[in-house]
């Protein structure tokens, strides 16, 4: 038996979740929301997490355009991720929800943007 | 010199302003504008790009800038709203109801008939934690650094420490480990963290960056950048304890000790708290003037954006109701029982619903929050792991309400 104390990052409430395991049954305690059960289940096997940063925009009214993940992506992945974020440019104009590198990594996640960037053209 | 006429004035086009222009929009008023500093309207969100914006709002989580863009896609639904980006608020005087605007189109003159204060907060400086040795370059306000970081492209340094271990501190920590920067540490001089749990899990726990709690910075050196921070274990009151000093070498300081209200433009004529520099409101979001109304940060720092955009809707609602019909019913005093440290608002105004903010003054592991009017018990409730940094949020319905001094309390 495995019994891990923990604090739910689902949302900004934080509920104390103990999380038992048991015969390779999972138990959550102290969630306030189903999402507490499926994060104290997840974080005991596999930890994902959102990952949100930002990527170079080219001829934008900003240099960046930030981006997230559009779904949680395994914790250990986070700075290949990063890596590849920094390498990649992408041409302005930008819209919120603009699919940026699909299926990052085989995770089944795409980097999404999250604002838009408008496009200047110097002349 | 223009001078123009308008319903409701808004000061801030952020999370609060943008839902006070919705919250009077929606009441039905002819007109309503918003004058913003800044070159866009988002306000702060623009630059929060992690993410935990929205889950009571828009019932989804979102990133800042997310947050933003779907607030102003509600705006724009309202072709009365008209949003001023550029404008510079120089001057109220409050006698003659007049705010004067400058902008690169020159001077203007509003004669709003009430006005919405959403002008937020401003990051505590370093001079307000008084730290020994010389005053180097590579020292920042969180804020700042996360404007350099993800608006305009550029690094603040390659080795940091972060004191203050409030909700900005700890996402800078992340933001920073992310782009290659080493955070060898964060220091907060409280025994418990300024910040959300959820963000000591997943900013600093997930990148095993060290927090030392009670613990201060005692010396900054470095001559023309900074090159060493020295850090000391304080002790039950707050004097740092000799021998338990520690050293790094870092090129980069990030404060987040907090935010300060920003409410120095209205102290001359509004009601504002000595201690925590808010203006004080009542539930509708009225100022002690009757016609200025003000929400967000410049009242009382929120831990949500959620529910800064909720209670500036609130502010502008009530703002347009009392351009309709001089709306002005009977107020009264909500005061501070034990254990409650951060109280808002000040007053209840009689046909509201009453949306109270809270923080505890000390952690409380299991308590009953309780709100009295007269001898009244009108709302109690159990609450586990209450910590000053962690805001309560508490909405009592006007029908459970009379008329009386309202007492919040939480007890042990």
């Amino acid at each position: 038996m495995r019994t891990e104390e923990m604090v739910c990052i689902m949302c900004p409430l934080g509920c104390h979740l103990t999380v038992r395991e048991e015969n390779g049954e999972i138990t959550v305690t102290g969630n306030r929301c189903p999402r507490g059960v499926e994060y104290g289940r997840q974080e005991l096997t596999e930890p994902l997490r959102i990952l949100t940063s930002s990527v170079l925009v080219e001829h934008g009214e900003l240099p960046l355009v930030s981006v997230k993940t559009n779904k949680p992506i395994p914790r250990k992945l986070i700075m290949q991720v990063m890596e590849i974020l920094k390498n990649t440019r992408i041409e302005a104009p930008v819209r919120v929800g603009d699919v940026i590198i699909n299926n990052i990594l085989n995770t089944g996640a795409d980097i999404i943007a999250t604002r838009n960037v408008e496009r200047i053209d110097v002349a | 010199m223009v001078e123009k006429s308008v319903d409701v004035l808004v000061i801030g086009a952020g999370a609060a302003g943008l839902g006070a222009a919705i919250g009077a929009a929606r009441e039905g008023v002819n007109e309503v504008v918003i004058v913003e500093r800044d070159e866009r309207s988002g306000g702060i969100l623009n630059q929060c790009i992690h993410n935990g914006f929205g889950l009571h709002y828009f019932r989804e989580e979102l990133s800042g800038p997310e947050y933003a863009e779907r607030v102003k896609k509600i705006v724009h639904q309202y072709p009365n709203i008209n949003v001023k980006v550029e404008q510079y608020v120089h001057q109220i005087d409050y006698r003659r109801k007049e705010v004067v605007v400058a902008s690169t189109e020159g001077i203007t003159v509003y004669k709003p008939k009430s006005l919405v204060v959403a002008t937020g907060a401003r990051e505590r400086p370093m001079g307000g934690i008084l730290v020994p040795g010389t005053r180097p370059a590579g020292v920042f306000t969180a804020g700042v650094a996360q404007r350099f970081v993800n608006l305009e492209n550029r690094l603040p340094g390659k080795r940091a420490i972060i004191v203050g271990s409030g909700d900005i501190g700890l996402i800078m920590a992340r933001r920073l480990t992310l782009e290659g920067v080493e955070v060898v540490a964060v220091v907060e001089r409280m025994p418990y963290p300024g910040g959300l749990e959820r963000n000591i899990r997943q900013c600093l726990k997930d990148f095993n960056i060290p927090l030392y709690l009670s613990h201060t910075v005692v010396g900054i050196y470095g001559k023309e950048r900074l090159e060493e921070v020295v850090i000391a274990q304080l002790d039950e009151n707050y004097k740092p304890i000799p021998g338990t000093e520690k050293k790094f070498k870092v090129d980069t300081l990030v404060l987040s000790v907090g935010l300060i209200p920003q409410s120095t433009l209205f102290k001359d004529f509004l009601k504002i708290d000595p201690w925590t520099k808010g203006i004080v409101t009542s539930s509708s979001g009225r100022s002690s003037l009757n016609w200025i109304f003000a929400a967000g940060n410049c009242t009382v720092i929120y831990d949500l954006v959620d529910w800064v955009t909720e209670e500036g809707s609130v502010a502008g609602k009530f703002a347009a109701m009392y351009v309709k019909s001089n709306w002005e019913p009977a107020k009264f005093f909500i005061e501070k029982g034990q254990n409650v440290g951060i109280l808002f608002p000040a007053w209840y105004e009689e046909g509201t619903n009453l949306n109270l903010y809270l923080r505890v003054k000390k952690p409380i592991p299991e308590g009953t929050i309780r709100v009295k009017q007269r001898n009244n018990l009108i709302y109690s409730k159990k609450h586990l792991n209450m910590l000053p940094s962690e805001m309560l949020s508490i909405k009592i319905p006007e029908s459970k309400i009379g008329s009386g001094d309202i007492t919040v309390e939480v007890l042990e």
